[in-house]
């Protein structure tokens, strides 16, 4: 193996792990406050990815309804972003209130609500189909794309982008989660829900927080996911979440830190096997790598404390 | 009166807890509510901070007022936040996860007043100085002691006006139980009402003014603390006499 060959497929596997890590978070945080595995979430990315298409169309004067002026792309970039991430959060926490907390009001089992959210995860998905059609979309572009090569290696600005901008969003959800009162009443949740309340706090706002994080988390993914791979499809939130989800229990699901770990174990195993063996390989290995790890440490690396009993 | 809860019942599914009780608490004294294992006290106490339903339990019949006012129709956050009242729950139950003094932080989390906060921590680390030196310390690694009075300084964060303590003396030291139940007489002091649910009778009214003994979920006695204390089948159920 040359070294270009290495750093070319660190910088893939970067890249992808970073997608994989964005997404596993928001499965983690919201079983760290509510000890649910949100199965919708792979679908609020493809939601992201759709609504960051939308937008972007429209900005970029591509859709059907025109601006009568073209916007240069500093306006557009971050417009689309706040925009997607603002109505990607929407949809998550309108999950929470008109799904789960109603659930969880009347005491329902932790299966009915497992159950629920795959079940809005896959209405997100076919009323996608329903609605858009089963035709892929392409992805506008908000900038143009840059390709450098140095000796052996092409990188291209996007990839850095990508990368950069995924350890920045991560560093302040590590932020928010370790200095602000929001995260640590998060953190206090994970650890013993019942005694919460008792210090004036109410859950069901730090669980909308949750939602709200994770959701503009997975929006964030979205874009960056289209602008990476323009071809978006109803059925990407399923493909790409099931490997996310996969990622943060392999990496101790309540654990950020596992989440994010998880997602890069995962992103490179896939890079690295598929560099080397048959692409079809790709995921037998990879998920038999994460097996092992599982088998070996069945709380995953960075499983978290608690008090409350699962 | 500043707690006043009449003719309570609660039920745990198809089991009633609480058949009725009754009792008092007046502002600045310190009151307590003793009783065996399994006559009610906890469910008591859940029940005054509206997290009876979370236990699994409801709330049949009956009133809890405070100053006067319906309190069941706060929500659990707002008890403390509006009302100040506080429980420091059976077992601690301080977060592991987070430092001592996030544990004090996060017991202020309704309270806007930096200043008023930073008093506080200091009125905390005053009556409790080993929590000072362990303040940036997981609350998972201080002692048993250590973390009750933990568990104590965050319902202090709030300026509480009523304080519930649930057997705040339990599975600490002769030596430890002394030393709390004398801070608590402190805090009382500062202002601070204090309903305290006890198994250890001996204790309980030795600092209490007043009593009310539980059994099964009614309340068989009531009195001055002296009052319960000479009475006969007090001295022969609670006090080994
Ligand atoms: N979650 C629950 N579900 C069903 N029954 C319960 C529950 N919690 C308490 N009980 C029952 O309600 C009664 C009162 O319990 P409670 O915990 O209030 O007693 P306690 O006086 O606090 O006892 P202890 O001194 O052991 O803490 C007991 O018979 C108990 O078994
Ligand atoms: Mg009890």
């Amino acid at each position: 193996m040359t070294l270009d060959f290495f750093i070319q497929n660190f910088i893939n596997a970067m890249q992808w792990g970073s997608f994989l890590a964005l997404i596993a978070v928001g499965y983690t945080l919201v079983y760290g406050v509510l000890l649910l595995i949100n199965f919708a979430h792979g679908d609020i990315f493809m939601v992201g990815a759709y609504t960051g298409y939308f937008i972007g169309t429209f900005l970029t004067n591509n859709f059907e309804i025109k601006l009568p002026f073209d916007l240069p792309s500093w306006v557009v970039i971050p417009l689309t972003i706040v925009a997607t991430m603002f109505i990607t959060a929407l949809v998550g926490v309108a999950i929470e209130r008109i799904a789960y907390r109603p659930l969880r009001n009347r005491g329902a089992h932790r299966l009915y609500l497992v159950i629920t959210a795959l079940m809005f995860g896959l209405l997100l998905e076919y009323g996608n189909l329903a609605l858009l059609g089963a035709s892929d979309r392409q992805f506008p572009n908000l900038f143009d794309k840059i390709i450098y090569s140095i000796g052996g290696i092409t990188v291209t600005n996007i990839k850095i982008y990508v990368i950069l901008l995924s350890f920045l969003i991560m560093g302040i959800l590590w932020w928010i989660v370790q200095k602000t009162r929001w995260g640590m009443a998060m953190r206090a949740i994970s650890y013993d829900r019942l005694a919460v309340p008792l210090m004036g706090i109410s859950v069901d706002q730090i669980i909308l927080f949750t939602f709200v994080l994770g959701s503009s988390m997975a929006a964030l993914a979205g874009i960056m996911y289209g602008t990476a791979f323009p071809i978006l499809r109803f059925n990407m939130g399923m493909l790409v979440g099931w490997q996310a989800f996969i990622a943060a229990v392999v990496g101790g699901i309540g654990s950020i830190r596992g989440a994010m770990v998880g997602g890069y174990i995962l992103g490179f195993t896939q890079i690295f096997v598929a560099a080397f063996l048959p692409s079809t390989y790709r995921d037998l290995i990879a998920f038999v790598v994460l097996l092992l790890i599982l088998a070996i440490k069945p709380t995953g690396l960075f499983g978290v404390p608690r008090r409350t009993k699962v | 009166m500043l707690l006043s809860i009449k003719d309570l019942v609660v039920s745990y599914g198809a089991i009633e807890a609480l058949h009725g009780i009754s009792f008092d608490v007046e502002e600045g004294e310190i009151a307590t509510l003793i009783g065996a294992n399994g006559a009610g006290k906890s469910t008591t106490l859940w029940s005054i901070v509206r997290q009876i339903t979370e236990m699994g339990g409801r709330v049949v019949s009956g009133s809890i007022e405070f100053k006067g006012e319906d309190l069941l129709k706060y929500p659990p956050h707002d008890i403390v936040n509006q009302l100040g009242i506080t429980l420091v729950p059976e077992g601690r139950r301080v977060f592991g996860n987070l430092s001592v003094l996030e544990n004090l932080k996060i017991a202020a989390y309704g309270r806007k007043d930096n200043k008023g906060i930073e008093e506080d921590f200091k009125r905390v680390f005053k009556i409790f100085p080993r929590l000072e030196e362990r303040k940036s310390q997981l609350a998972d690694l201080l002692s048993g002691g250590e973390q009750q009075m933990l568990a104590v300084g965050r319902s202090m964060m709030n300026r509480g006006k009523l304080m519930l303590l649930d057997e705040p003396s339990m599975g600490l030291a002769p030596i430890l139980v002394k030393e709390l139940f004398e801070n608590l007489a402190k805090i009382n002091q500062e202002g601070t009402t204090i309903l305290l649910v006890e198994q250890n009778a001996h204790l309980a009214l030795r600092y209490a003014t007043k009593a009310y003994v539980i059994e099964t979920g009614t309340i068989t006695l009531s009195g001055t603390s002296e009052e319960v204390e000479k009475n006969p089948e007090v001295k022969k159920a609670y006090l080994g006499t």
